[in-house]
């Protein structure tokens, strides 16, 4: 029987709340993080963002890093929400603990503000230079919890985290790992803010997926990460939450755009359905990628009614509170589908007040008591990368 | 029974030419480009204009490594590239720097993605399957592989998988690698580069593909045992990590017919290997790469590339030895990898 993987820890960061708690009292109170930039060192200062209002330095201070230490945002966000997940978990880290940490630009926060001095053949900080490659930030995090066995990262843009959960679970599965760490982490950087803003599709408002009028996605900053444990080794131990499927697929139809009848995305929900032995009737809810661009939310609505017909199951959009925070943002809705299935609740879209003529569908828009056994997560990248996971109500 | 794993497609883009091994390339240089083929035989014109020379190398050498296979469309395509897109990365922040956030042109940033090579494949193939890049360093190429095998042993079902890695210069950010004692602080010969007692290395890029499938066919070059990432090893433990990696296959050192080592020349973190060529490996032989083709994130690719041909051909290229043993047979290989003292990794190939 498949029981699925065993998530026995949590942790997360985001515009909503620096620990699970904090997260969770905002979506329950409506309140999203959405803002404007304080502490990213941008001429965009009208341009709204889930932004995380604490700088580097307090930040350091909390996970009391030596001076003149190299850690990146991302690297700083993420060992927040691991230390939180360790704590819960009290899991041990040995040989056989591994590490699949998912982000998508590293530590270039770093690399820009750096760039032109190391043009110049400067040195004084040339202990970023590494910085700018992913696995920097994920080795900065090992390192700080004494992390010496597995260690990689993945980075498929914004699918990077859903992807980190799946590898996760299926080292777990295949007897590689005993205990993993698994989520992602991005923190806003002026490279990603310019790419979207390049692309045009950052909106000035407070992004609203699945509306007719939506004008583009709100970028946001995270970390969240969740301790995946073997059956053997859970001992009586408390399960938040089993990941019970998981599938991967490639839109194969442009770099940056979805297709529009959502190819890929409606390929890796089957998978994940299948790899879950589960029917789509069984889905209770679904935390949808959702990013309220015109382009995704269509791709993503018209993947959900080909696989669902017309009885597509609850959604919504958490992206409407947090922004969408990138590589981060499947481990952040991870949290979020798990803090779901524990409390019997669905949180809301936010800022939605029309259906999509295309579609006619109707996220979740208040917070919505419901049984909730199976939840299904999408998030979707750059390069045509589609993720679906499934986390299930753990039995017992 | 655990099925077996199979190399039935291979493909190199390095600084090397691929069949000049009695005359190997020589450069004075601490960073050297790879040897272009001709990329209008494997992509459109009109598309080949607008992507970097990853881009270009990747979906070249992942169409050759698929065509040797005689596979269209793979199960799945897994990358590793320890800096992805740093020509498009460059262009991006240099604009976005220069330009103070202005007037940006998206192009760069869309191709900036660490995925975009494995995406443009897809893309280029119209393969809609499974599609994953990891990126850890010097362990990239190895992640790949490790989530290609269980791809491959997680169903019963025959599949085919591209597995590969690829990592480019650029014109700054490479550069940036002499700054914080990554390079040789002069120029040298790359073929002298295990000569030297020094600190720093050499740099090139290139791009490597692989046919994985486990189904064995006339062309197969080698079976895929096993592959270990380790993020950090005491320098006294080598011998120990290497013996559990063994141990674990069910295999002792005096079985190993060859070892590709990484050394680089960097007399700070050589240790690693050479504890290991005055011990553990003492009577094998030994072997070396990265005077020919430099050091970068998934070099690797072309130890296994190397060792793919050995066991194919029972040949092994005088130009890689590091001692003068020679081996009685050629059936078992192991690849040792590690940069900066971090991310460590044991390949092990069989013949078939």
């Amino acid at each position: 029987m498949n029981r699925g993987v065993a998530v026995t820890g949590m942790g997360i960061i985001s515009a909503i709340g620096n620990n699970t708690e904090a997260n969770y009292r905002s979506l329950l109170s409506k309140e999203s993080g959405i803002s404007f930039p304080e502490i990213l060192n941008t001429t965009h200062k009208n341009i709204p963002v889930g932004e995380i209002k604490f700088s580097n330095k307090s930040l350091t201070e909390a996970s009391e890093l030596p001076k003149g230490h190299s850690f990146t945002r991302a690297a700083l966000l993420g060992s927040i929400a691991i230390k939180e997940a360790l704590e819960q978990s009290k899991v041990k880290i040995d040989a056989e603990t591994g590490f699949i940490s998912g982000t998508s630009v590293g530590g270039i926060d770093a690399t820009e503000n750096h760039f032109k001095e190391f043009t110049e053949g400067k040195t004084e900080n040339n202990r970023f230079i590494r910085s700018q490659h992913p696995g920097f930030t994920t080795e900065k995090i090992a390192g700080h919890f004494g992390i010496t066995g597995f260690v990689s990262t993945i980075s498929t843009a914004c699918s990077s985290g859903a992807n980190a959960i799946m590898m996760g679970a299926r080292m777990i599965k295949t007897g590689k790992l005993k205990r993993v760490i698994v989520g992602g982490t991005d923190c806003l950087t002026k490279f990603t803010l310019n790419g979207f803003n390049s692309l045009m599709i950052l909106s000035d408002k407070h992004c609203r997926s699945f509306d007719e009028n939506r004008n583009g996605l709100n970028l946001g900053e995270g970390a969240a990460y969740l301790i995946l444990e073997a059956e053997e080794e859970l001992k009586g131990k408390p399960v938040l939450g089993r990941i019970m499927g998981y599938g991967n697929a490639n839109d194969a139809f442009h770099q940056t755009a979805s297709s529009e009848n959502g190819e890929g995305a409606l390929l890796a929900m089957q998978e994940a359905l299948k790899i879950a032995k589960l029917k789509t009737g069984k889905i209770d809810y679904i935390n949808a990628h959702g990013t309220a661009t015109k382009n995704n939310d269509l791709s993503e609505s018209r993947a959900l009614q080909r696989l669902f017909g017309e009885n597509v199951p609850d959604f919504s959009s958490t992206k409407t509170f947090t922004g969408h925070t990138l590589a981060a943002a499947g481990a952040l809705e991870a949290v979020y589908s798990l803090l779901s299935l524990n409390k019997q609740q669905i949180f809301p879209n936010l800022n939605f007040s029309r259906t999509m003529n295309e579609t006619g569908l109707e996220p979740v828009t208040e917070l919505k008591e419901k049984k909730l056994d199976f939840i299904l997560s999408n998030s979707f990248g750059f390069g045509g990368n589609c993720t679906s996971l499934i986390f299930a109500k753990d039995e017992g | 029974m655990k099925a077996k794993i199979y190399i039935n497609g291979i493909s190199s883009i390095s600084a090397q030419n691929l069949d000049s091994e009695a005359n190997p390339v020589s450069y004075h240089k601490t960073i050297f480009p790879a040897i272009s083929p001709n990329y209008k035989e494997f992509i459109k014109p009109m598309a080949l204009r607008r992507m970097s020379k990853a881009i270009k190398m990747g979906i070249t050498s992942a169409k050759v490594a698929l065509s040797e296979a005689k596979i269209e469309i793979p199960d799945a395509i897994i990358t590793g590239t320890g800096e992805g897109c740093k020509q498009d990365t460059e262009r991006f922040l240099e604009n976005l720097l220069d330009q103070d956030e202005e007037l940006l042109s998206p192009t760069s940033f869309i191709q900036s993605t660490h995925n975009t090579i494995g995406g443009q494949i897809a893309l280029n193939l119209g393969c809609k399957n499974y599609n994953v890049t990891y990126t850890q360093n010097s362990a990239s190429l190895e992640s790949a592989f490790l989530d290609a095998e269980m791809q491959l042993l997680e169903t019963s079902e025959n599949k085919s998988v591209l597995v590969g890695g690829v990592d480019e210069l650029s014109e700054k950010i490479t550069q940036f690698k002499s700054l914080d004692g990554q390079l040789k602080s002069v120029d040298i010969h790359n073929l002298d580069l295990l000569k030297e007692d020094s600190p720093g290395t050499i740099t090139s890029e290139g791009s490597h593909f692989f046919t994985l499938s486990t189904e064995k066919n006339n062309n197969s070059y080698a079976e895929f045992k096993d592959v270990s990432i380790k993020n950090s090893i005491q320098p006294e433990k080598i011998n120990e990590e290497v013996e559990i990696f063994l141990i674990k296959n069910n295999i002792n050192a005096a079985a190993i017919d060859a070892v590709i080592f990484g050394n680089n020349g960097d007399n700070r973190y050589d240790h690693y290997y050479k504890n290991l060529q005055q011990n553990l490996f003492k009577n094998t032989t030994q072997l070396a790469y990265k005077h020919l083709v430099g050091d970068y994130d998934t070099v690797s690719g072309f130890a296994l590339y190397s060792a793919c041909k050995i066991l194919k051909n029972g040949r092994i290229p005088s130009i890689m030895n590091l001692n003068s043993s020679t081996p009685k047979k050629l059936k078992n290989i192991l690849i040792y990898n590690q940069y900066l003292g971090r991310d460590h990794s044991l390949i092990l190939l069989s013949a078939v």
